[in-house]
Formats: structure tokens, C-alpha cells, sequence
């Protein structure tokens, strides 16, 4: 047995884009026990509901984060629209449920990236964000902006999207999945990527249920998790069914995320060919009236709860936002119990942490 | 691009940024806009970089860190502020743990605007970074002569 010693990872460190901390146990280079502080990125934008009416919240609230901005956009104006019993137009939930699968492949393919630099292949990280960029390119082509869109609105959405270039998106990603197809082959087939990731940070079906994992942490456990069942948004009519991985390693994570961006390509597809014409918003009057409201969206990285709670005037009494990345810290530090030091900044990625969605 | 005579290299932090900005950063490093063709890496040490990019606001915890790597970085450096977050704290000014833009910790050179800032703006303000770092250049080695001047004055 050898001697304990603490290491220290972050706050600023080269594989972390955001800060966070973990104190790492360390015994003979196997971490022991894993530690997180987090804090550096809190910014309480929660409050804002005290300042902002709220039709203008919706903008502090998609910048939550910069990666799955419109999801938060969605899921606040949903939050709202409940609360205040609003009826959506058809053709503003199948415009908000293409980008939000839009920004599924975009956040997916960053994290492809982010992975392979995890991992030491920076040439695939390159290969990942080349590609990425055509999605961005389809989001400022039909929302204006490239990562903040301020599309979605209470009551609908800002802008309409015509059909040409609808069939343009559909276009240009059937073109990208060809050449996605040869990057994904790599991550699952190759061999020293898969010895990097085959059999590293198990973490068992009992083990995810029992820290409440969510997203494609706990679809690669095996658990049958995904809020795009419960119909939010149009995915009843999309076919949709979720992609289940059973090993629980990181290769099953890989493959679950990899599997999605294929599965919202499709979906994207079908919400084109059977988007109805109509208008896409109504109009929103008066003050949010006394009640809360709970909704759930299936962002990126998992279950994002909205809770809203009005107070009969212009400004709500409450908003609420669990991120996905929380529910998986407590499965991370799991995971990294008895793991190699070498493969801490990978495991820590495997999770998809999105450390300013976790601390608001 | 051909008066780029220094290839800088940067160190991003993000103080309490929205991960709009950094994602934006790393967009700058990746083949699309590719800084590195000009040689302008990404570092994760203090000690080699030229350019600190900031990100976001600052808040308690982040003061520190920023003020840590700044204290860090080898004369002379550029600090510049990407989005309007580092810049004045922008959308999140009224928050309670955002204190404001990151010029109340170190002192900004250039200031990106934009929420969140294009990686074609990011890319701009580390080539006027470059020319704020050729005058601190400038400046560092006229004072060691201007100092030895005044003192060669002194002492006669
Ligand atoms: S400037 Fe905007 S996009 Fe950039 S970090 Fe701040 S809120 Fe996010």
C-alpha cells in the first residue's frame, strides 16, 4: 500500500474549457476518492426573475449555457406558456423541436471533439469541429446567431423558416453524415481508441438508478430514460424510441451519443416532410397569474426540469432550473473512484459536464 | 495578415462565462478560422502565453484564479476581454455574485463586444492584442535605457 497523496485538477486546467475543481486522493496512481468543489462559474441568474418581466427573462435563461441555449429557451417559455395556459401553434413546436435536435448534433459533436482531445487525438478533435461548424452555419442561416439564438419566445417563435431552406438543412445534413460517418467509425472502431475507452468507468444499471444519472449516462447503464418519450414538443410523431447502450463503460457512452446524432438527423427529416403551415406564434398579453408549473425537456446531456412559479404580475415570484450535469456529479465522483490518474480528465469529460448549466 | 511578426500565444479563462464565449474561443482554434496557421496556440500555462483571453465576468471565486494567472504570465502580455460578459458583466450585471466586467481585476488592453462575440471579432482583437504587446515591447526596452540614463544623471 502506498502513501496517499492529494492532487489538485483545475480550476484552470488544458483539457477543462470551464473551471471546476476536484481534489483527487491518489494511492500508487489509482485515484482513491474524488473530491469536486464547484463555485467559480455561479453567477444567481435565478434572481433575475425579481428584475426582468417575464417576457424578457427568456433571454437570461438561454444563457444559461452557450451549448444547449435553445433548449433552455424552450423549456423556460414552456414553463410559462403552461403556467399561463397558452395554446402553441403546431408549426412553432415542430420549428422549436428541429432546432432543438439541431443543437443535440451540435452539442454532440462537440463533445466527440472534446473526447478525442480528452483522449490525445487532436487530429479528430480538429475533424469533429470542422464539422460542427456546418450546423452552426444551418443555425445562422435560419436563427441569425451561431451558439445564442433568442429564437423562442412565450408563445411561439420569432422567426419562420421557409420551406427551401428547410429542405436545404435537410440537405446539407445527409451530406455531413457521410463524412461523420468515417469520424464516428473511428471512435468506435479504432483500436487504441477503443483501448482507451472499452471496459473504463463502469458504471452499473443499480449504480445509475441509485445516483439519479441522467441523459446518455444513464441510456449507456441500460436505464430506459428519455423525456422525448413522455411527448413534450412533437416527438410522438417523429417515431421516435431511445438509444439504449447496456455496458456502461465509456465506449457505451460514446456510442449512445454517437447513436443520437444519426437518430436527430432522421428526426429532423420527418419534422421537415410533415411540418404543417400556420402561424407561429400567438399573441401574449398581461401578467403571469398566481401557480406554478413544472415541465421537462431532454437536453443534450439529459432531464432539464423548469419550474415557474407566477404571482399575478409582470414578474414571476420564481424560476427554477436542475441541470442535467448535477444529476451526473454524484456518478462522475463514482466513477472515478479506483480509476487510473491518467484517465481522470477523460472520465471526467464521459459525463458531458456543462459546468455553467450545473451552477447558473 | 503578412504584419503578423509574432506568433502569440494565448491562455483562455473563463471567469463565469455562459460557455457561449468559450465555445467560440476554441471555434477560433479549430479548422474553420484555424489562428493556428499563424502559429497562435492555445497554452494551458501561464507561463508561456502572451494573450490572456477572458470570458465571462468575475465573480468570488473567479477573482482570484484571473488575478493568479495574470500574476503569472511573463511581461510583456495582453489581457483581452471576449463578450460583452468580460466586458462589463452584460446580461448578468444585476446578479447578485457577478461583480462586473473583468477589468475591475486586471487591466484590460482590448475589449471584444458581442454576446456571444464571433470567432471572426475574437480573432480581430488578438491581432490588435498584437499590437498593443509590439508597444509594451517597445516601451520595456526603452526603460531600462531611460532608467540608466537617470541614474548615470544622478550619480554626475
Ligand atoms: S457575452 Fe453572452 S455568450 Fe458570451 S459568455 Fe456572456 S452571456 Fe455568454
Amino acid at each position: 500500500m502506498g502513501k496517499r497523496t492529494i492532487v489538485p485538477f483545475g480550476p484552470q486546467h488544458p483539457v477543462l474549457p470551464e473551471p471546476v475543481h476536484l481534489d483527487l486522493v491518489i494511492e500508487d496512481e489509482k485515484v482513491v476518492e474524488a473530491i469536486p468543489s464547484i463555485g467559480f462559474i455561479h453567477r444567481g441568474l435565478e434572481k433575475l426573475v425579481e428584475k426582468k418581466e417575464y417576457t424578457e427573462l427568456v433571454y437570461v435563461i438561454e444563457r444559461i449555457c452557450g451549448i444547449c441555449s435553445f433548449g433552455h429557451g424552450w423549456g423556460y417559455c414552456h414553463a410559462v406558456e403552461g403556467l399561463m395556459n397558452i395554446e402553441v401553434p403546431e408549426r412553432a413546436e415542430y420549428l422549436r423541436t428541429i432546432w432543438h435536435e439541431l443543437s443535440r448534433i451540435h452539442s454532440h459533436i462537440l463533445w466527440l471533439g472534446l473526447l478525442a482531445d480528452g483522449f490525445g487525438f487532436e487530429s479528430l478533435f480538429m475533424h469533429c469541429w470542422r464539422l460542427r461548424e456546418r450546423v452552426l452555419d444551418l443555425f445562422e442561416k435560419t436563427t441569425g446567431g451561431r451558439v445564442i439564438f433568442s429564437v423562442c419566445k412565450v408563445g411561439g417563435v420569432r422567426k419562420d423558416v421557409d420551406k427551401e431552406t428547410l429542405d436545404e438543412m435537410v440537405g446539407v445534413l445527409r451530406k455531413m453524415e457521410i463524412e461523420l460517418k468515417e469520424l464516428t467509425n473511428t471512435f468506435m472502431d479504432d483500436y487504441s481508441v477503443k483501448s482507451r475507452l472499452v471496459g473504463i468507468g463502469v458504471l452499473s444499471k443499480e449504480d445509475a438508478i441509485e445516483l439519479c444519472a441522467v441523459g446518455p449516462m444513464a441510456r449507456a447503464s441500460g436505464v430506459d430514460l428519455d423525456i422525448r418519450l413522455t411527448g413534450n414538443g412533437i416527438y410522438d410523431k417523429l417515431g421516435f424510441a431511445p438509444c439504449i447502450e447496456t455496458a456502461g463503460d465509456c465506449y457505451a457512452r460514446c456510442a449512445v451519443r454517437i447513436r443520437e446524432i444519426y437518430q436527430s438527423i432522421d428526426m429532423i427529416e420527418e419534422a421537415v416532410k410533415t411540418i404543417p403551415e400556420g402561424d407561429i406564434a400567438v399573441p401574449v398579453k398581461g401578467n403571469a397569474p398566481k401557480g406554478e408549473f413544472i415541465t421537462r425537456l431532454e437536453q443534450p446531456r439529459g432531464e432539464c426540469f423548469y419550474y415557474a412559479k407566477g404571482a399575478d404580475s409582470k414578474f414571476l415570484e420564481r424560476m427554477r432550473v436542475r441541470t442535467p450535469t448535477n444529476m451526473n456529479i454524484p456518478a462522475m465522483v463514482k466513477i472515478l473512484q479506483g480509476c487510473d490518474l491518467a484517465d481522470v480528465p477523460m472520465l471526467f469529460l464521459t459525463i458531458d459536464p456543462c459546468i455553467s448549466c450545473a451552477e447558473r | 495578415m503578412s504584419y503578423v511578426t509574432k506568433s502569440p500565444w494565448i491562455i483562455h479563462y473563463d471567469g463565469s462565462s455562459c460557455n457561449g464565449c468559450d465555445i467560440e474561443v476554441l471555434a477560433c482554434l479549430t479548422p474553420m478560422y484555424d489562428v493556428e496557421r499563424f502559429g497562435i496556440i492555445n497554452t494551458g500555462n501561464p507561463k508561456h502565453a502572451d494573450i490572456f483571453l477572458v470570458t465571462g465576468s468575475v465573480n468570488e471565486q473567479s477573482i482570484k484564479v484571473v488575478k493568479q494567472i495574470y500574476d503569472q504570465m511573463p511581461e510583456p502580455k495582453v489581457v483581452v476581454a471576449v463578450g460583452i460578459c468580460a466586458s462589463s458583466g452584460g446580461i448578468f450585471k444585476e446578479c447578485y455574485n457577478v461583480l462586473g466586467g473583468i477589468d475591475m481585476v486586471v487591466p484590460v488592453d482590448v475589449y471584444v463586444p458581442g454576446c456571444a462575440a464571433r470567432p471572426e471579432a475574437i480573432i480581430d482583437g488578438v491581432v490588435k492584442g498584437l499590437g498593443v504587446l509590439a508597444e509594451k515591447r517597445a516601451a520595456m526596452d526603452k526603460k531600462p535605457a531611460a532608467a540608466a540614463k537617470a541614474e548615470a544623471k544622478e550619480g554626475a
